[in-house]
């Protein structure tokens, strides 16, 4: 088994490679897939403390996040496709009117 | 009946309110005259019930207390709502309630017509019931509420006709300048209870406890400030100088309310207040020099400016101003019943005076409307030869002119006599009384002068009336001329209840009733002096020869009057041309109006101008709108943070995480 | 052995990441994500959790996965063109960079707070990995499982409500 921090900073640099890619692109949809990865990153974590710990409850909660991000994977695209309906585009700047 | 105390000022106040609340529905003016004047005649009939019962009491015993609730009770502090009935405020309440049922009858008929008809009775029988609280409330604090109550009715009646502006000037005059004399009552009131209270531990404003505590008061600096502080208000109140503009210019409202609240009732106060507190005063004799010494000059100052007025209203006025000066002189001298003598009948035919006057007036205002004149119905040069058209008024006022100028045997005459005795004879000023009877003397010739010029120039003589305006010239109808009647016979009889004794005495035993009647009052002062062993004149024949003196000052000014405007009617014009500058100043009231307004008027004007456009603009409301102004602005910078794109917004997220994160690693 | 393992498919993830942020085309974006959901499982399998792994790959790579590329194919999604605003790839970047900072700092400075538990390696092989987390799940967590039941269901509802032409 290896250490334990060379899991948690291969997560850290997927989690932060997934922020800037959150910030960075302009499509909705790849916008969504890096946040997918931000998930993942979180899950990496959990899994090598449980293992570390020897605790089950890490990959229990893994295994919540998952299910929640496939919940969130459905309603997240749905919405999408309701927006490019409406504008013919799912570029982010294109989502401007959410202010009072 | 004393147990019905409470009704004598409740009847006035729900007529008020009723007349107040529903008058403008109720159009009928008998109905509004009616409810006015029958809550009056309630309260006097109860106010009679209260004397005949007092007098049935042994002379110590004739005082009866009735608490209606404690109104406040603060530590030591106590003042409750009660009514307090002695000898004092029995002929108080009787002067107040019988004179005002005639003026309330009187006024059913010369109000006639007018548009605020409810208005008026509303606010006449409001001033009826303030006024009964005055004399009637048993503490000095719920006599205030009274003082107060009379100076704002006697503001809302001066103000009536207030599309006018002078009309609604001389309201506002009148109520400031009673307002500078209250903040002297207050001074007074507070002075006295912290005095009593603080050195002696006695906490109270009720008068019967006060009376009983008199011994506490030791004459000095104090009790001579408590008096004078008083006496401010009194001087505010009843128009004495300085503060006497006001009751001039209060001539603009009605002539009943003139009857009413300024010649009988509200200007009386000052008098009353000072007899309740006699016990205060007889132990400061500077107080009393002072109160004496300002009743002498405000007599003569006002009779020599009612010698040259125009205006048969403003002669009154002065008139009414200058017999106040006399009360005072009374109080002053310690003849602290002679004052409140002069103050009935005073009431009794100065009232006469001004509703006779009003008669005329009314029916000038009627006979000038005919003829489609602008001349002024109150002004007497246009008037004259009066007495054939209007038979009743001209012989009640003549009875009442008589009255005022001292002719014995009718009323002013025992009453003025016996205060220019007092004013000569009393133990109190012995360097002074001379001069203090001097200036009396005087006054009352001119009163007598400017009187008689009054009735010559209104009644008899060549009428100055065209023949048009005199032939729809007549008497005034009877809910007039009744009160007129009564209160002339008053005039004539009321003065046999006082007759002093010396005069008692010549005539066969006739005992002097009024002052013992109200010798349980002043009982407590009657014993000071005694025990002072201050000694006042007791000689006969100086009295007897002082009396004969200002009878023949009194026949002089009739007669004089007669001379210069019956038998030389050209003359007064060729005096006034002869003497221009003092016709002028006297004419123009010795410019007291004008030099008050340079003096304090001006100033305060300037000063509130000043506050308002320096302070209250630019202070005020510059924080007030620099507040507004700074949101703005702040919130014109901060509406950029919504751009409305989301990608935005996910960055300032991930930037608010950043720091959040930031700020707990390194702490 | 086993680092060196490690040290490669770390690699290759971290690539296959990165190439899901630079792809201008989204399904290039969709596929590298797939290869980095691969590589995830690896180090599941890594980390003597079997089940995980499985699970990682059925429902990421093989449901959410698909379905992302079958919207893309459905909007017709083209390659991305035009730049973003001036300094938002600055400004991401910076960010994207403090919370790797940030998180790494945590990590050196921390202290373990977990709690420990009896479960290892042997244990794992000896019950099944799929017997524990099932364990697990159905009696300390159910009250979240019946939840999650709940959440999905709300997400098929809203799913199909957002979607539709009309209600």
């Amino acid at each position: 088994m290896l250490a334990l921090h060379n899991y948690l900073i291969l997560s850290a640099i997927l989690f932060s490679i997934g922020t800037i890619g959150v910030l960075v692109r302009r499509n909705a949809i790849v916008i969504f897939m890096c946040v997918e990865m931000m998930l993942n990153a979180v899950n990496l974590t959990f899994i090598a403390f449980s293992r570390h710990l020897g605790n089950i409850d890490g990959q229990v909660f893994v295994f919540f996040v998952m299910t929640v991000a496939a919940a969130e994977a459905a309603v997240g695209l749905a919405l999408m496709i309701a927006f490019y309906k409406n504008r013919e585009s799912v570029d982010v700047e294109d989502i401007n009117m959410m202010k009072l | 009946m004393f147990d019905l105390v409470w009704l004598i000022p409740l009847c006035p106040l729900i007529g008020s309110v009723i007349n107040g609340l529903f008058g403008k529905k109720i159009k009928n003016e008998a109905v509004i005259g009616g409810i006015a004047a029958g809550s009056v005649f309630c309260s006097f009939i109860v106010a009679c019930g209260c004397l005949m019962q007092l007098l049935s009491l042994p002379g110590e015993e004739r005082h009866f207390e009735k608490t209606i609730f404690t109104w406040i009770q603060s530590g030591s502090f106590k003042a409750d709502i009660g009514f307090l009935l002695d000898p004092l405020s029995c002929i108080m309440l009787m002067v107040v309630t019988g004179i005002g049922f005639l003026i309330h009858l009187y006024s059913i008929g010369y109000m006639h017509g007018e548009e605020g008809f409810y208005r008026y009775f509303s606010y006449l029988n409001l001033f009826t019931f303030s006024m009964l609280i005055l004399v009637s409330g048993n503490n000095l604090l719920l006599m205030f509420v009274g003082w107060e109550g009379v100076g704002l009715c006697s503001y809302l009646l001066i103000g009536y006709y207030f599309h006018k502006k002078s009309a609604g000037d001389a309201g506002k005059k009148a109520f400031v300048m009673n307002r500078v004399g209250d903040f002297g009552f207050l001074l007074g009131l507070f002075i006295l209870f912290w005095y009593l209270g603080g050195t002696h531990n006695v906490w109270t404003v009720n008068f019967r406890e006060l009376a009983a505590n008199a011994d506490l008061l030791v004459p000095g600096a104090v009790v001579t400030a408590v008096g004078l502080c008083f006496f401010v208000g009194a001087m505010g109140k009843s128009a004495q100088i300085p503060l006497y503009t006001w009751l001039p210019d209060a001539m603009e409202g009605p002539t009943p309310v003139s009857a009413l609240i300024h010649a009988a009732t509200m200007v009386t106060a000052g008098v009353y207040m000072i007899a309740r507190m006699n016990f205060i005063y007889i132990k400061s004799p500077t107080a009393l020099l002072v109160i004496a010494c300002v009743g002498a000059a405000t007599a003569l100052f006002a009779a020599t400016i009612g010698t040259a007025q125009n205006d048969i209203k403003r002669v009154l006025a002065y008139s009414t101003v200058s017999q106040l000066g006399y009360m005072f002189l009374a109080m002053g001298v310690g003849a602290f019943g002679a004052g409140v003598f002069h103050l009935m009948t005073h009431a009794f035919f100065k009232a006469c005076l001004f509703l006779g006057s009003g008669s005329v007036i009314h029916a000038m205002h009627h006979a000038l409307h005919h003829e489609h004149s602008d001349a002024d119905p109150q002004d007497m040069r246009n008037m004259g030869g009066l007495r054939k058209k209007m038979p009743v008024t001209f012989v009640t006022f003549l009875l009442a002119t008589i009255a005022i100028a001292g002719i014995p045997g009718f009323a002013g005459f025992f009453s003025k006599d016996e205060i220019l005795w007092q004013a000569f004879a009393n133990p109190h000023h012995h360097g002074a009384n001379t001069l203090l009877w001097a200036a009396g003397a005087v006054a009352a010739g001119l009163t007598a002068f400017y009187m008689f010029r009054l009735v010559f120039m209104t009644f008899f003589g060549k009428t100055r009336l065209s023949d048009k305006a005199m032939h729809h010239l007549h008497e005034s109808p009877w809910v007039i001329t009744l009160p007129l009647v009564v209160l002339a016979i008053l005039s004539v009889l009321g003065g046999w209840i006082g007759v002093p004794k010396v005069l008692g005495d010549a005539l066969g035993g006739l005992p002097n009733h009024f002052e013992h009647y109200l010798e349980p009052v002043f009982a407590y002062s009657n014993a000071y002096m005694a025990k002072s062993g201050a000694h006042g004149v007791h000689n006969i024949a100086l009295e007897w020869g002082l009396m004969g003196v200002s009878v023949l000052i009194a026949c002089g000014g009739i007669a004089l009057a007669w001379a210069l405007y019956i038998v030389n009617p050209g003359f007064p014009a060729k005096f006034v041309a002869t003497f221009p500058v003092l016709h002028r100043a006297v004419y123009n009231k010795w410019y007291v109006d004008e030099i008050y307004d340079f003096m304090i008027v001006n100033p305060c004007k300037s000063f509130s101008n000043f506050l308002w456009k320096g302070f209250d603009v630019v202070v005020v409301d510059g924080v007030v709108n620099g507040v507004a102004a700074v949101v703005r602005g702040s919130s014109g910078i901060f509406r950029h943070v919504q751009t409305g794109m989301v990608h935005n917004y996910a960055f300032s997220m991930a930037l608010g995480v950043v720091v959040i994160v930031g700020v707990f690693l390194f702490r | 052995m086993e680092s060196i393992f490690f040290i490669v498919v770390a690699a290759v993830a971290v690539l296959s990441s990165i190439l899901v942020v630079t792809c201008k085309n989204p399904i290039n974006s969709a596929l590298s994500l797939v290869m980095t959901f691969f590589c995830l499982a690896t180090f599941y399998v890594m980390l003597d959790a079997p089940f995980m792994a499985a699970i990682q790959v059925i429902v990421y790579a093989g449901a959410i996965m698909v379905l992302i590329i079958f919207v893309i194919m459905l909007l017709n999604v083209k390659t991305e063109s035009g730049k973003r605003g001036s300094h938002a790839v600055l400004a991401g970047t910076v960010i994207g960079l403090f919370v790797l900072f940030q998180t790494c700092w945590f990590l050196m400075k921390g202290t373990l707070t977990g709690a420990t538990g009896t479960m290892d390696k042997a244990q794992i092989i000896s019950y099944g990995h799929v017997e524990l987390v099932g364990k697990a799940l159905f009696t300390d967590f159910l009250l979240p499982f019946e939840i999650t039941s709940l959440l999905l269901l709300a997400a098929i509802v809203g799913a199909v409500i957002l979607a539709k032409k009309k209600i």
